[in-house]
């Protein structure tokens, strides 16, 4: 196990480095000069030359690099042209929203997609099945600003259940108000991830369905419930909870389009405000923390099946 | 050898007539390939299906409601008739996803191949893929169209950059099978050039893994597009694509249902067909995988 966990974490070298040079790189694609697109056109050369040298945009490229990246160690991630504090403190308040949003989007996928999975993979071929499969394909298809959309429509206009933007904070409303503004975002980031999870549930169950052993256990004559209960789901769990883990991520990195709809103040909304004002060094920043956060949970995923199945970390 | 050759033509011609009789006894991929065909017939006659300029301005109409004389589905806050701005941007969305879907698995394919067959090549743009796919997609893309600045072109580019590295990634996993085969080992035995292994005998086994990739990559594509132009960032007004329909919809979607409704529908049918396409495209070009 010590041997795969160093394996593992020496990989993650090179795929961080790719990942750090990309995001340095974003700021050099601008077309002509990034300081002159960021000012507009009505600055003045004195103001373009200025920002050239506060940016470092002067130095040799790999100094930049090295700079840039000897800052992220030290805990200096950039500063925002628009709004004050470091970049790290205005990631973690932006962070919360995002969180709390993602956790209501997984916990919906997930409540809903490995029910439903299970029952098609164990009435597989039947009615259920494919109604549950034709379910997931609307999930899978339905993006979440549609469903976005969809939900404002029917929830908020129509039946005016639930609010249809807006965010409270649980320290001055309490959870149940806070929850109330928070369910739609989380319903339509989580769709597609239900979509999901309900495909590879339904595939990593039926898998298991087909094994010997499922067969040996029939024979034995272990009841039915028995038998999903414990030894398919048991097995079937740690595909289902990569599937799970993953999804996380790509609630975290989907929710600038929930935040733009549902108008909540997170990571995502934080990022296309600095997209409008072309203020690159909080997109850089923003991006590189989701991919940090999606390196790191891959890698305890990772870990964790390791831990759970022998055959992962002998191979 | 003539008469090998007609063997294997007869047999190839068999195995594609049992690939296009699975195809149609596929009812759902049938239906995708039906949407797909029709969103492309609208996309290249979209000025003789769509009845008004889709950028014409009555602003006595806004708003107009769907159903009103000459307005079908309504009319936008400036009187634009929205049936003729959904059917042109189903050009904009054609046109991204086909150029995305293409670009990307010509790219990647090329990149996939090379890395199977050279091992340094291999190693390098293997952790450049790895780096790539690090990066949630839907932040790459926002944060390539931030620099990149909004426009159609920029949307493919930025699309493609996002979708190569999976490509890439498929296409070594699929040509490093390939490369094992025993033929593979006769041909460069004999002397065959690299260029020749990679293109003429390697490339050809990989392409129905490949193609459906593509297929998968053209629905996320649409998808991307219209969720990108949505947040104001993807194609720029006024040229309509669904995605900034919709983000204008957004706006007044108290008042009028319809600017929301109809071009929601419009995308939702055209993702959900060219899923259902590429779910059927895979059952029949590579059974193993489902």
């Amino acid at each position: 196990m010590h041997k795969y966990i160093l394996k593992r974490l020496l990989s993650l070298i090179p795929v961080l480095f790719v990942v750090s040079l990309a995001i340095f790189l974003l700021i050099h694609l601008v077309p002509g000069d990034p300081a002159a697109a960021i000012l507009g056109e009505q600055a003045t050369q004195d103001q373009i030359d200025a920002l050239r040298e506060t940016l470092g945009l002067n130095e040799p490229l790999i100094l930049q690099y090295l700079h840039w990246l000897g800052g992220l160690f030290r805990g200096d991630w950039g500063t925002s042209l628009f709004m004050d504090g470091t970049m790290l403190e205005i990631i973690g308040s932006h962070m919360i929203p995002t969180l709390q949003q993602t956790l209501v989007a997984v916990s919906f996928a997930a409540l809903i997609g490995v029910p439903l999975g299970m029952l098609a993979a164990i009435r597989r071929g039947g009615l259920t099945d494919r109604l549950v499969s034709g379910f997931s394909t609307i999930g899978v298809s339905m993006p979440s600003f549609l469903m976005g959309l969809g939900l404002v429509l029917l929830f908020s206009v129509k039946l005016r259940w639930l609010p249809s933007s807006g965010y409270k904070e649980i320290s001055s409303v309490g959870f149940g108000k806070h929850f109330r503004y928070m369910l739609l975002p989380g319903i339509a980031l989580g769709f597609i991830e239900m979509g999901l999870i309900i495909r590879m549930t339904r595939s990593a169950m039926l898998e298991i369905l087909d094994a010997d052993y499922m067969r040996m256990a029939k024979a034995k004559g272990v009841s039915r419930t028995r038998m999903f209960m414990k030894h398919a789901l048991k097995n079937a769990l740690v595909g289902i909870l990569t599937v799970v883990g993953l999804s996380f991520i790509s609630c975290l990195g989907g929710a600038a389009v929930t935040e733009a709809i549902f108008n909540l103040p997170g990571i995502g909304k934080l990022t296309l405000n600095a997209v409008m004002r072309r203020d690159y060094e909080v997109v850089q920043a923003v991006v590189l923390m989701v991919s940090l956060l999606n390196v790191l949970c891959t890698l305890v995923l990772d870990l964790l099946y390791a831990l759970v199945d022998p055959r992962v970390r002998l191979n | 050898m003539t008469d090998l050759s007609s063997v294997r033509r007869e047999l190839r011609r068999e195995q594609r007539s049992l690939r296009v009789h699975r195809f149609f006894r596929n009812r759902q991929a049938v239906l995708g390939a039906c949407i797909v065909l029709l969103m492309l017939v609208v996309a290249v006659f979209a000025p003789l299906l769509a009845p008004a300029d889709p950028l014409a301005q009555t602003v006595s109409n806004r708003f107009a409601k769907p159903g009103t004389a000459g307005y079908l589905l309504g009319a936008d806050k400036l009187g634009r008739d929205l049936l003729s701005r959904i059917i042109y941007g189903a050009r904009v969305s054609m046109t991204v996803g086909l150029s995305v879907g293409l670009s990307s698995m010509l790219i990647g394919m090329t990149v996939g191949l090379y890395a199977c067959y050279y091992r340094v090549l291999d190693s390098i743009l293997m952790r450049i893929c790895d780096g790539l796919s690090a990066i949630p997609s839907t932040l790459l893309a926002i944060a390539l169209m931030a620099v990149l600045g909004p426009s159609t072109f920029n949307v493919i580019l930025a699309l493609s950059i996002v979708y190569i590295p999976r490509m890439a990634r498929i296409s070594r996993s699929a040509a490093l099978v390939v490369k094992e085969q025993t033929y593979i080992e006769a041909l460069r035995s004999q002397g065959a050039s690299a260029t020749r292994i990679i293109w003429r005998h390697i490339a050809p086994n990989i392409l129905s893994a490949v193609v459906v990739q593509a297929s998968y990559n053209f629905a996320n594509s649409i998808i991307t597009e219209a969720a990108l132009s949505f947040l104001g960032v993807g194609v720029p007004a006024p040229q309509p694509s669904w995605g900034n329909i919709l983000s204008e919809g957004r706006e007044v979607i108290t008042k009028a249902w319809w600017m929301v409704v109809y071009p929601g529908l419009a995308t939702a049918i055209a993702v959900m067909g060219t899923n259902i396409f590429g779910d059927g495209l895979r059952d029949i070009l590579d059974p193993h995988t489902n």
